[in-house]
């Protein structure tokens, strides 16, 4: 039988001891001593997030593929084991073989949010891996970091080894097959990262020095070590239908965010909303063939038992062929008790004939992600929804029994004035009185309109990556300016308006595009018992607060000025593909209020090209570039 | 048609609650591509029911859950198919296709007939104090609590409080398996067919143990871990709930006529 790496005391003592003893379905059995490599995968946040992410179970599976190599897992333990660990010292533990994660030869870490950043430092002190990686040594793990937060690793480039830029289905093998090599000749830390350094992708923080000038903004960003390639390419996988998809996921015990089999169905998105960082670093547009998908959700409903598939994609609605996709599923699975969830649809005829075929309308609710609420200010974010769609689909959904509708929307955005807020409230209310112009008799009882604003955030390798963002005073103002705007409406009785906290907004907007001084903001935090920061309930801004003064730093410097054009940013040394040309000429498009075409429509010469394939040469695309001066 | 389906639930699985081992069959029946009957309406779910859930923390070697199929191919087959696709810690021991509800109507309620569970409880190694430093010391004790006319102690539910003697509820009481078994003979139908499985009970280096048969289900109901805590407190024991593993050996019905019990898999057969 399976030891456990926990006493029946402890797992008794905490909440969903599941968490902690792994054993799910399709999780890979191996024996350690016959293995060369073994590597460990993480998710810095709680079991049921990181098991319901897909990029760990594609790496899992691709790692496990290897006889030479056990991938397991870890995830965050939370704040009760946290203690427990601490109070009576063990060591943190992997899943699958309940060994300590100190003696692997890899940690990898995945990086999906900022808010994260504070769990990674638990995890490596938990394991008992020197959480700077200057004072590891031969004997501790290489930590490894991925996924989208590395496209500005600075914030947290002192924690880790190295840096893998990119999609993982590329470059892993070689990265292991080096480590075997390296291993058995009884090489160094050091040259084996030195020989990491030159596979494309690769970024070792080590070998790179950053200078800053007065005014803090950074001077120079230099490599102290000849390995160390200048730019670091981002890593696609360009045939994505012949890739390697997990068809046998794990499946947890306990409920996971996502208990459902989810199909990847493309990569990246041809639309070129400006704030959206996922649009611009999965460039170009891949799609998965429809015969490919088939197949995968055949074998993985088969292998997981799930009673839901999900498509998964940043835009669905833009997929080729959804339609042959969603009515295959619905005919081949749905008279067999399998939910279908279409998130992220656009609303028109064909989505409210899936939706009605595969939800309870009176269940289910009407999503619409305007973003601004004026079309003015649409059109400088460059997403591509006007009013007249809206009300439309909104229209055409009530008509068919919905009458929920949940509306998304961003403040702060970049030349947002006070009429693009109140246009929030003014569309909110538009589409409740577009409800009650249907007669009474035909109508569903009351409309509920919930009305969210997230305040914004300026990422990295997007069009706004200079933007001012906004402090949480402001925010505020504009959340109860809003609150006021929807209350002066005639409807108010059917919108609810929900806003987030802005505190934790200001410090993702230092973590997204802080430097490599921002590491030790995040050090004094998680040592001042910061840690689950994405959780509401448990984040503490006070003591960030003081973690920013203790070091001398300001969110101020960070979040609050327009960065200058010719500025070096810290995230400048890796090449997405997407030029800074371009992201710039998108910035000067937006501040016009001009709108971009999508990728289908016309080439705006972005660079994603480079990677020769992908929606850039789809037969329909003008690939002649260069209209978009 | 109604399945009876006993399993057993053992090692790291004791940690999983009753939900979640609901959802566990309804995605292993589907792996195993059985033909599970659906509730009807936007939500159907597969008709599925359980005898007495298993607290977090116990093991099992008879647990039971009736199931609604469409089709079905022999027992064998579908014991073996539902096997495979199971992970370590669940194992199903029988699949029994009861006879049709309307003819006998008494199997529909199964569930609801529960008279009675067995129950071996041992204590974990590392969990000894004076008073139960060895197996015939903890013998010893635990006859002298059994023993005496009344057990009394204080029932909470979530509103009252009450004095409730326990003795009447305690069937069996034995301190190996072969004392165990031939206690339960004489309180069982006679010709019961039996299941030949090992058992999945963990075994602890201290062999400190004790069988139990315990009232189970909605007219009389006691738990195991009651008993243990009302006999260290008769013999002034420090009572540690995570010093005792609890382990379900198997549950009964009773027959009217002759008092007799049926284990739950013998019932309409």
């Amino acid at each position: 039988m399976r030891k456990l790496a926990l006493s029946d005391e402890i797992l008794l003592s905490v909440e969903k001891p599941a968490r902690y003893i792994g054993g799910e379905v399709n999780m890979q059995v191996k024996d350690p001593k016959k293995v060369d490599i073994r590597f460990c995968m993480c998710f810095p946040d709680v079991y049921e997030i990181g098991m319901s992410h897909l990029g760990i179970q594609i790496l899992y599976d691709i790692f496990n593929r290897r006889e030479d190599t056990y991938c397991e897992r870890v995830y965050s333990p939370w704040i009760d084991m946290d203690k427990l660990m601490r109070e009576k010292k063990i060591p943190l533990f992997a899943l699958e073989s309940q060994d300590p994660v100190k003696d692997f030869d890899f940690l990898g870490i995945t990086l999906q949010y900022e808010m994260c950043y504070t769990n990674i430092l638990q995890i490596l002190e938990l394991a008992q891996i020197p959480i700077y990686a200057r004072d590891r040594t031969e004997k501790d793990p290489i930590v490894i970091g991925g996924g989208p937060c590395s496209y500005n690793p600075e914030p947290i480039a002192d924690f880790f080894d190295f840096f893998y830029i990119g999609e993982g289905e590329t470059a892993y093998n070689e990265i292991l097959d080096i480590y075997k090599e390296y291993k058995k000749a009884g090489k160094s830390r050091k040259e084996y990262l030195e020989r990491v350094a030159q596979i494309e992708g690769m970024y070792v923080p080590a070998f790179y020095d950053v200078s800053y000038n007065e005014d803090g903004t950074i001077k120079s960003f230099t490599r102290n070590n000849e390995a160390a390639s200048l730019k670091i390419k981002k890593q696609v996988e360009m045939n994505l239908s012949e890739a390697y998809y997990p068809t046998k996921p794990l499946v947890p015990f306990i409920k996971a965010t996502q208990d459902r089999v989810v199909l990847e169905i493309q990569r990246g998105c041809i639309r070129g909303c400006r704030f959206c960082q996922a649009g611009m670093i999965y460039r170009p547009t891949r799609e998965r063939s429809l015969e490919y998908l088939k197949k995968c959700a055949y074998e993985m409903l088969k292998s997981t038992g799930h009673e839901e598939i999900s498509l998964s994609s940043l835009s669905s609605s833009d997929y080729s062929q959804l339609q042959e996709l969603v009515y295959f599923l619905i005919d081949e699975f749905g008279s067999k008790g399998v939910n279908i969830s279409l998130p992220s649809l656009r609303i028109d005829a064909f989505a409210l004939d899936v939706m009605s075929k595969v939800q309870d309308i009176r269940k289910s609710s009407l999503t619409f992600a305007p973003e601004a609420g004026s079309q003015r200010l649409r059109d400088v974010i460059n997403k591509n929804l006007t009013e007249e769609t809206i009300l439309d689909g909104a229209m055409k959904a009530f008509k068919s029994g919905w009458n929920q509708v949940k509306l998304y929307f961003m403040l702060g955005l970049p030349t947002e004035t006070k009429e693009d807020i109140e246009g929030i409230a003014v569309l909110s209310d538009k589409i409740a009185r577009e409800y009650y112009s249907i007669p009474k008799e035909e109508r569903n009882g009351k409309v509920s309109i919930t009305c969210s604003t997230s305040f914004f955030v300026p990422k990295p390798f997007t069009p706004f990556q200079w933007s001012r963002m906004d402090r949480a005073e402001e925010f505020i103002e504009k959340a109860y300016y809003l609150k006021d705007k929807i209350n002066e409406q005639l409807n108010r009785k059917s919108i609810k308006y929900r806003w987030h906290d802005p505190h934790v907004t200001e410090l993702e907007g230092v973590l997204a595009r802080g430097d490599r001084r921002v590491s030790q903001v995040i050090y004094k935090a998680y040592k001042a018992g910061c840690i689950f920061d994405a959780w509401s309930e448990i984040f503490n801004y006070e003591k960030w607060k003081q973690a920013f003064e203790e070091c001398g730093l300001s969110i101020e410097f960070y979040n609050c000025r327009e960065r200058g054009e010719d500025e070096l940013l810290p995230w400048d040394f890796i090449d997405i593909g997407v030029k800074k040309e371009f992201l710039l000429r998108e910035y000067k498009r937006a501040k016009a209020g001009l709108t971009t075409p999508n990728c289908r429509q016309t080439c705006f010469n972005c660079g994603a090209k480079v990677f020769g394939g992908g929606v850039c040469f789809e037969d329909n695309t003008s690939i002649e570039a260069g209209t978009g001066r | 048609m109604k399945v009876r389906i006993k399993f057993q639930k053992y090692g790291a699985m004791k940690f999983i609650g009753h939900l979640d081992v609901m959802r566990y069959f309804q995605k292993a029946f589907r792996r195993a591509g059985f033909d599970n009957e659906y509730s009807k309406g936007f939500n159907p779910h597969q008709i599925m029911s359980f005898a007495a859930p298993l607290g977090v923390g116990l093991t099992s070697d008879a647990e039971y859950m009736d199931i609604s199929l469409l089709s079905s191919d022999e027992p064998e087959i579908m014991l073996e198919r539902i096997n495979a696709v199971l992970t370590e810690g669940f194992r199903v021991v029988d699949f029994h296709i009861l006879p049709d509800a309307k003819s006998n109507a008494k199997t529909a309620t199964a569930m609801s007939l529960l008279a009675s569970a067995d129950y071996l409880v041992s204590l974990k190694d590392g969990y000894m104090q004076e008073g139960i430093s060895s197996r015939q010391e903890f013998e010893k004790a635990f006859l002298a609590f059994y023993e005496s006319d009344e057990i009394i102690i204080n029932k909470k539910t979530k509103t009252t409080e009450k004095e409730v003697n326990i003795k009447p509820m305690i069937s069996l009481l034995a301190f190996d398996e072969e004392e165990y078994r031939s206690r339960l003979k004489p309180l069982l139908e006679d010709n019961i067919r039996e299941i030949k499985n090992e058992s999945c009970a963990d075994i602890y280096k201290n062999d400190i143990k004790v069988y139990m048969q315990l009232d189970t289900g909605s007219s009389s109901n006691l738990k195991p871990e009651l008993v243990m805590e009302a006999f260290c407190d008769s013999q002034g024991l420090e009572f540690n709930k995570f010093a005792w593993q609890v382990h379900r050996l198997e549950m009964y019905a009773r027959n009217d006529k002759s008092s007799k019990l049926i284990p739950m898999y013998a019932l309409a057969r």
